[in-house]
């Protein structure tokens, strides 16, 4: 199973398309590895720079329609190659977050009311989120503030990620 | 109680419910092109699994980049062409016989009523307006599709889009389609089928309905979805012919497929589009959408007709209509990627390519080409481009250029005058019918 804790990412945003994950032009390469210095490049938020934003960060969060666009997986894959195999979003474009599970990774859809939480308490400030996967707990922690958020996916999901995606799942039942 | 027609194509195909509405379902037919797939094929080479479920279900094209522009592209094709030879698949369409995959794949018949289709591409949804249940996927549901031939879905839930009135001359299914997403939002249709229905929809040709259903994604739309009938018939009826005892039989079989009338929707939206004028966007968002009219005189730097939405014969009809006897203004380049080698044939012997180089149109083979940025027609930083396709995201059609989508007749009319401006075949007719 994949590491699905680490320092956050806040991207205060709806609508996080694939083309801004990973940029099209880059999808000739034939190697996830290749991908890694080109994640978030087109991002279209003021004040981003994935050259510092991204440093050290292991998961995101987001807000709804994270991942729409087109089919690309190398925008999940991006995420992995950059040591962030995590994001919790409002919601997610169906391809990407089928993408995400199927790579063994985790995507987590939460209501906006805590996401607008996480963002007052935590966005701007240096974050970590300490994922229980089998407990279905998130804890949040930055200094001496600390939230904990429940979070819920289906069986399904779950097999996906310890069987450590879909080819391996399918692979041995059908 | 009835169900719709995406239901009806899951219970024929469902081969395991592993846990809640999540179904496996068969697949009939599994696409491949020369970006998403590598990969896929590299990872089976990788796990000692280099097969494929059923090398007459898996069709194969290069398009993204065709030819390839570089040692990278190259490569890309050379896997995808090799693992076509060795695994038999023999519809595998290399350069010269290539086209976009989403007009291709129709042309050539490979899709049929009830079908199950998946392919690595967000625009497979073009698919369902032949009554198809049809998914972008990724590379990974790619993977197991090419080896298994199954993918795994949620049981579709299913948005319904009554349409009805009669189309304004000059107004088409790009404008319908344009106006449907800005009403419901690139999140509207999100994680559900859009099922297209309604007279408008009915009297729509093929080409019409591939135009609406190719757009469901930027809604985040599973599949599109219409009605198999009488039209979807004409258009099949050469490859299906051997299959059927006759017409009325292939009908009745379609028919028996259509959404039963007290099937249950997610959602109904009803729209009338007898006054619909021509629409355009405007930002980097494919719902944020307007009446042409409120963009125009808005310069472009290039003006690009075809592609997977509007790259078909009757788009290229339509732009050559506006802009026969004309020449494209001397402040824009324009550029025509007809879809598929046939309907490059077709134009030719229409006189439509005589008609394109006239009005200094620069008419490539059939590629995806300046669509998705990557080659023969790539923005630079600044400019502005009018384009019939179907995603206006920042950068993708080159770092910091912006597109605006339209119909292919607002976009020869905006080459011919340099800016956004709407097509005379709408405003004759606005001048005629008072
Ligand atoms: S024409 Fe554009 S949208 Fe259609 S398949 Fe090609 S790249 Fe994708």
């Amino acid at each position: 199973m994949k590491n699905f804790s680490g320092n956050i990412l806040f991207l205060d945003r709806d609508d996080i398309n694939t083309d801004e994950i990973i940029p099209a032009k880059y999808l000739t390469e034939n190697t996830r590895e290749a991908l890694a210095p080109y994640l978030l490049e087109d991002l279209d938020m003021e004040e981003f720079d994935p050259a510092v934003d991204l440093a050290g960060r292991q998961a995101i969060v987001t807000r709804s329609n994270f991942g729409c666009g087109s089919s690309r997986e190398h925008a999940p894959w991006a995420l992995e190659v950059n040591g962030i195999n995590l994001v919790i979003a409002e919601s997610f474009a169906r391809i990407f977050r089928q993408n995400m599970y199927n790579c063994g990774m985790l995507a987590v859809e939460m209501d906006r009311s805590v996401l607008d939480r996480l963002f007052s308490r935590f966005a701007g400030l240096t974050t970590t989120v300490e994922t229980d996967f089998e407990g279905g707990i998130f804890t949040f922690t930055s200094g001496d503030q600390e939230e904990v958020v429940p979070f819920s996916i289906s069986g399904f999901d779950r097999e996906l990620i310890h069987a450590g995606g879909w080819v391996d799942y399918a692979d041995r039942r059908y | 109680m009835g169900k719709t027609i995406a239901e009806k194509i899951f219970d024929a195909h469902e081969v395991d419910n592993p846990s809640g509405d999540i179904r496996v379902i068969r697949l009939d037919a599994v696409f491949c092109h020369e970006i998403t797939t590598p990969i896929a094929i590299n990872d089976l080479v990788k796990r000692g699994k280099d097969r494929v479920f059923d090398p007459d279900k898996i069709k194969v094209v290069i398009d993204h980049v065709s030819p390839a522009k570089d040692s990278k592209t190259a490569m890309q094709g050379k896997i995808l062409r090799e693992w076509a030879r060795r695994n038999n698949i023999k519809d595998f369409f290399d350069i010269g016989r290539n086209g976009v995959c989403h007009a291709l794949f129709p042309e050539k018949g490979f899709v049929r009523p009830g079908y199950t289709v998946i392919m690595g591409d967000s625009h497979t949804c073009t698919h369902g307006a032949f009554g198809a249940f049809a998914a972008g996927v990724g590379s990974t549901d790619l993977e197991v599709g090419i080896l298994k031939g199954v993918c795994a879905f949620h049981y579709p839930k299913t948005i319904r889009i009554d349409i009805r009135g009669t189309l304004q001359p000059g107004v088409y299914a790009k404008d319908v389609i344009l106006f449907v997403i800005g009403a419901i939002g690139v999140n509207g249709a999100a994680g559900r089928v859009v099922e297209f229905a309604g007279p408008t929809v009915e009297h729509m040709d093929m080409a019409s309905r591939m135009t609406l259903c190719n757009m469901a994604i930027e809604a985040g739309g599973t599949s599109g979805i219409c009605h198999p009938d009488e039209t979807t018939l004409e258009y099949l009826w050469p490859f299906i012919k051997d299959d059927n005892a006759d017409k009325a039989a292939a009908l009745e079989s379609f028919q028996s497929l259509a959404s039963d009338p007290d099937a249950s929707y997610d959602q109904v939206v009803e729209i009338d589009v007898s006054d619909l004028t021509p629409r355009t966007t405007r930002g980097f968002k494919p719902d944020n959408v307007v009446p042409v009219e409120e963009m125009k005189g808005r310069g472009v730097d290039q003006v690009y007709i075809g592609s997977c939405t509007n790259g078909r014969i009757e788009d290229l009809r339509v732009a050559a209509a506006v802009l026969k006897g004309n020449t494209i203004s001397e402040h824009v380049r324009a550029i025509v990627s007809p879809a598929t080698p046939h309907i490059f044939q077709q134009a030719l012997e229409e006189g439509l390519i005589n008609i394109f180089m006239e009005a200094g149109f620069c008419v490539t083979n059939p590629t995806c080409g300046a669509c998705l940025g990557m080659s023969n027609g790539v923005l630079a930083e600044g400019e502005i481009c009018a384009a019939t396709t179907n995603r206006n995201f920042n950068g993708r059609m080159g770092k910091g250029g912006m597109i605006h989508l339209m119909s292919p007749a607002t976009a020869a009319a905006t080459a011919i005058a340099g800016k956004i401006t709407n097509s005379d075949l709408y405003s004759a007719a606005k001048t005629q019918s008072p």
